[in-house]
């Protein structure tokens, strides 16, 4: 089975320097790019790839780049951001690329930055990443000095500079314009669009914001070609994905696998199946703010398309299992705390919603609910849902709350009724 | 406590990589909160000045992140991973055995100025869950003994 991504990662988790990235054929895809192809055709490509956002809303990456204007009208510069702020609840797949092949995440930034022409790069990475801050320091400086980065590249007339951004913690700065704001040095909170961001994004220029792991799809589509990227996958989505299992499971981890693998293949092959004495329940296929889905549905293909089919999202790809040992509203109210925490407080829906969703659940937690709380909780979760908040962080957070109280009604019935949590006391 | 030239120098620095020099009020905040642990009022609007920024506006950013501290934190800094991996996994009962051990709760600093403890959202290293911080050193696979051996090393 090919991993073209994480294939070339060392056993013993040192990250691969320079020479051995070139070795194991690493930016042959830059040269090739900047001697056969022009901007547009590189674009054209990933668009004709089929590639999808893997930060989490599986947004076409080439139809992104599209928008950004081009030519020499263009305002500029022009600038193209690496969203390393992985900080997605049940999330640990972009910190293996970073910490492990860093210059593949490089070289994936390098051909976007070509495609769109852009002279200034970022990488955006989390405050609490030092290890992967490292590796990508050295790697960035192994770059400059073999002359991948910096001025007239490979002897061709584009110049880039890169330069890392570690922030300082805060979940919503994983959302694209909060991101800006947070590059920009101002309180990271969502922009209204349009503009968009391809069109007036950083300082006003035009910049592009992707994941870590789309980027590091873009050399693969280069070096291989269109038709042998997509048949990488197993569905109409191109290319491999890299997906993940927490909880409790035999061998939680992240694995890169062909798109479209199923959630039982990832949770039985992969994972090992559950531990000993704890049985399925739930999952939640793509990090926080993705709805749980049942054991109905373990033969879902982990795609975007698929699983949206069975009213989730793939999100992330990163799965987090819930086991008949844990409580699903205990479950739902961490999930909940966690959203009304790192609400920007921007919005009036999110500020004052989540609190209120995380103070009923916790009030059923501990057994002083009313039965009419499940109807508030449906409410809100209306209410929180898309159209009615500034950005995507309110929405999120009402997908497993909605799909919880549908999905585990007599646990949270039980609670209410018998005035406690049923799952407490209970040997861990 | 003013900024050193050295800290001058190193925000100069950081304000090469942006087309505005205020872009790099994140990276100042960080870097005067190094030696000093936090970032006092004193602190705060000596470098808005620096910065050509109010001391409001500046206040308005270092609250706004999780790893500017506007208080003063203990020697070590404990970030507990509170995020829903970690929940499943028994964070809960870690969290109860360090606020016991520390007498302390999130939020607090122990008499002795040696440790804070914060919650952190997920660190992104859910195959070892539970996981903590401490300082910036990422501990996963966490147990009673392994959080009792992390205290009393430190302590």
């Amino acid at each position: 089975m090919e991993r073209p991504l994480t294939q070339a990662l060392r056993a013993d988790g040192v990250p691969l320097d320079i020479d051995e990235y070139e070795r194991a054929g690493g930016y042959r895809a830059l040269r090739k790019a900047l001697r056969e192809l022009q901007p547009a055709e590189l674009t054209a490509m990933v668009k004709a790839s089929n590639l999808r956002g893997r930060g989490g809303a599986g947004f076409p990456t080439g139809v992104k780049w599209q928008a950004v204007p081009m030519g020499p009208s263009a305002r500029r510069p022009k600038y193209l951001v690496c969203n390393a702020d992985e900080m997605e609840p049940g999330t640990f797949k972009d910190r293996l690329l970073l910490e492990g092949n860093p210059h593949l995440v490089l070289e994936g930034m390098m051909l976007a930055a070509y495609a769109i022409e852009a002279e200034v790069a970022y990488v955006f990475l989390r405050w609490a990443y030092k290890r992967a801050e490292e590796t990508m320091r050295t790697a960035i400086a192994e770059a400059y000095a073999r002359g991948y980065l910096g001025r007239h590249i490979l002897a061709s007339p584009w110049s880039l500079e890169l330069h890392v951004h570690t922030s300082a913690g805060r979940y919503i700065c994983g959302e694209e314009t909060a991101l800006l704001n947070a590059l920009e040095g101002a309180r990271a909170i969502p922009r209204a669009k349009p503009p968009y961001p391809q069109t007036s994004g950083l300082w006003g220029k035009p910049v592009v914001v992707q994941n870590v792991e789309t980027l590091c799809n873009v050399p693969v589509i280069v070096e291989r070609g269109v038709d042998a990227y997509k048949a990488l996958s197993r569905t109409d989505e191109g290319g491999t994905k890299i997906y993940g299992a927490s909880g409790h499971v035999k061998r939680p981890g992240a694995w890169e696998l062909p798109m479209g693998a199923t959630i039982r293949e990832l949770l039985e092959e992969h994972a090992g199946g559950m531990r000993d004495g704890y049985r399925f329940r739930g999952v939640i296929p793509g990090g926080a703010s993705t709805d749980f889905l049942a054991e109905e549905h373990l033969d879902v293909k982990m795609d975007y398309a698929s699983v949206m089919k069975v009213g989730s999202r793939m999100g992330t790809g990163t799965m987090i299992i819930l086991d008949d040992r844990t409580c699903p509203v205990g479950m739902v109210l961490n999930l909940e705390l966690f959203f009304a925490r790192e609400s920007c407080g921007w919005c009036t829906p999110c500020r004052e919603g989540l609190p209120w969703v995380a103070r009923t659940l916790a009030a059923i937690e501990a057994g002083q609910g009313m039965e009419s709380d499940l109807e508030l909780l449906a409410q809100q979760s209306r209410l929180l849902g898309p159209g009615h908040t500034f950005c995507a962080l309110a929405p999120g957070a009402v997908e497993p709350l909605q799909s919880a109280v549908k999905l585990f009604r007599d646990d949270f019935l039980r609670h209410i009724r018998e005035r406690r949590c049923p799952f407490r006391g209970q040997a861990a | 406590m003013t900024l050193t030239a050295e800290e001058k120098r190193e925000i100069a620095e950081e304000q090469k990589r942006y087309p505005d020099r205020r872009a790099a009020c994140v990276e100042a905040l960080k870097i005067a909160q190094r030696s000093r642990g936090w970032v006092s009022d004193e602190t705060l609007r000596e470098l808005a000045d620096h910065l050509g920024m109010t001391a409001d506006e500046l206040d308005g950013v270092a609250t706004f992140y999780n790893m500017i501290f506007r208080r003063p934190v203990g020697r070590h800094v404990i970030f507990l991973c509170d995020s829903v991996s970690c929940w499943v996994m028994g964070e809960e009962a870690l969290r109860a055995q360090l606020k016991e051990r520390l007498g302390i709760d999130f939020g607090q600093t122990t008499v002795d100025g040696e440790y804070t403890l914060l919650p952190v959202a997920c660190l992104g290293t859910c195959d070892h869950a539970p996981a903590l911080l401490l300082d910036r050193e990422l501990h996963g696979d966490l147990t009673e003994t392994r959080i009792d051996a992390l205290i009393a090393r430190r302590g």
